[in-house]
């Protein structure tokens, strides 16, 4: 996996935060297999991704190998104001994990 | 290397085992252990069961579901639930995928009942969105014809 990449963006439409993320993951879902090897491509997919605003999870996704490679993720929650920084994290499966913030536009 | 969580019943709590391994960045508390379960489950009915505690679901038309009617790749279909009801979580399933849960969010009390999100589909199949409100299932479902299956292999 190259980078392990959170892409935010937040912004407010009257009194909702509309959040709309982009993360870089192959998502691999452990039926595929290596053409070359013969062998299955390991499973590699995020389990869990975490929104969190003033300390307050607004939002937990537990995903399955199901969700597409690259996952997009789009949300929206009220009690968040313009300049607030809201927080988006990741753990896989492997272990790995990736988190990013950004402020509400 | 896998670690089983035994969901029967009661929800695991505390770190997922992956939180042995380096990775995690700060001490967090997660509402639920991944419902490992719920997600090796191969039938709609072991999945909602698992993860929901039930599986009979109320068809409601307040759920709506946008989805393409014909998705050209299985591996990246674009779906979006909304609803107007005060949503605890919503779950998506694909019905004909090996294993039918895809997703499932866990909303908190200011959130709206809302997902976007991009799923993979094996094949034709329906798209099944279980919103949990006030204690109880509700459910909707929307048909969407794969032209190349998603799932690889």
């Amino acid at each position: 996996m190259a980078k392990k990449n959170i892409r935010i963006r937040a912004k407010m439409k009257d009194d909702v935060a509309e959040v709309k993320a982009l993360m870089s993951h192959p998502m691999e879902t452990g039926l595929r297999t290596n053409k070359k090897t013969g062998k299955k491509i390991p499973a590699h997919f995020i389990k869990e991704v975490v929104c969190e605003h003033k300390g307050n999870k607004v939002m937990v996704a537990s995903w399955g190998v199901a969700v597409s490679k690259n996952p997009y993720l789009s949300f929206k929650f009220k009690g968040a104001a313009k300049g607030d920084t809201i927080k988006v994290s990741w753990d896989d499966n492997k272990g790995e994990s990736a988190t990013a913030e950004a402020t509400i536009g | 290397m896998k670690r089983r969580t035994f969901l029967k019943g009661t929800v695991a709590s505390g770190m997922l085992g992956v939180a042995a391994s380096a990775g995690l960045l700060a001490p967090r508390m997660v509402l639920a252990a991944w419902p490992e379960a719920a997600f090796n489950a191969k039938s709609i009915d072991d999945a909602l069961s698992s993860l929901l505690g039930g599986s009979s679901t109320a068809e409601s038309s307040d759920i709506n579901i946008k989805a393409p009617d014909i998705a050209e790749n299985g591996a990246v279909v674009p779906i979006t639930i909304s609803t107007g009801m005060a949503a605890e979580s919503i779950s998506i399933l694909i019905e004909k995928n090996p294993s039918p849960l895809a997703c499932t969010y866990a909303l908190g009390g200011s959130t709206l009942g809302f997902v976007s999100t991009r799923v993979k589909m094996g094949k034709t199949s329906d798209l099944i969105a279980v919103v949990k409100s006030g204690g109880k299932l509700h459910s909707a479902k929307k048909t969407v014809k794969v032209t190349i299956g998603g799932c690889g292999g």
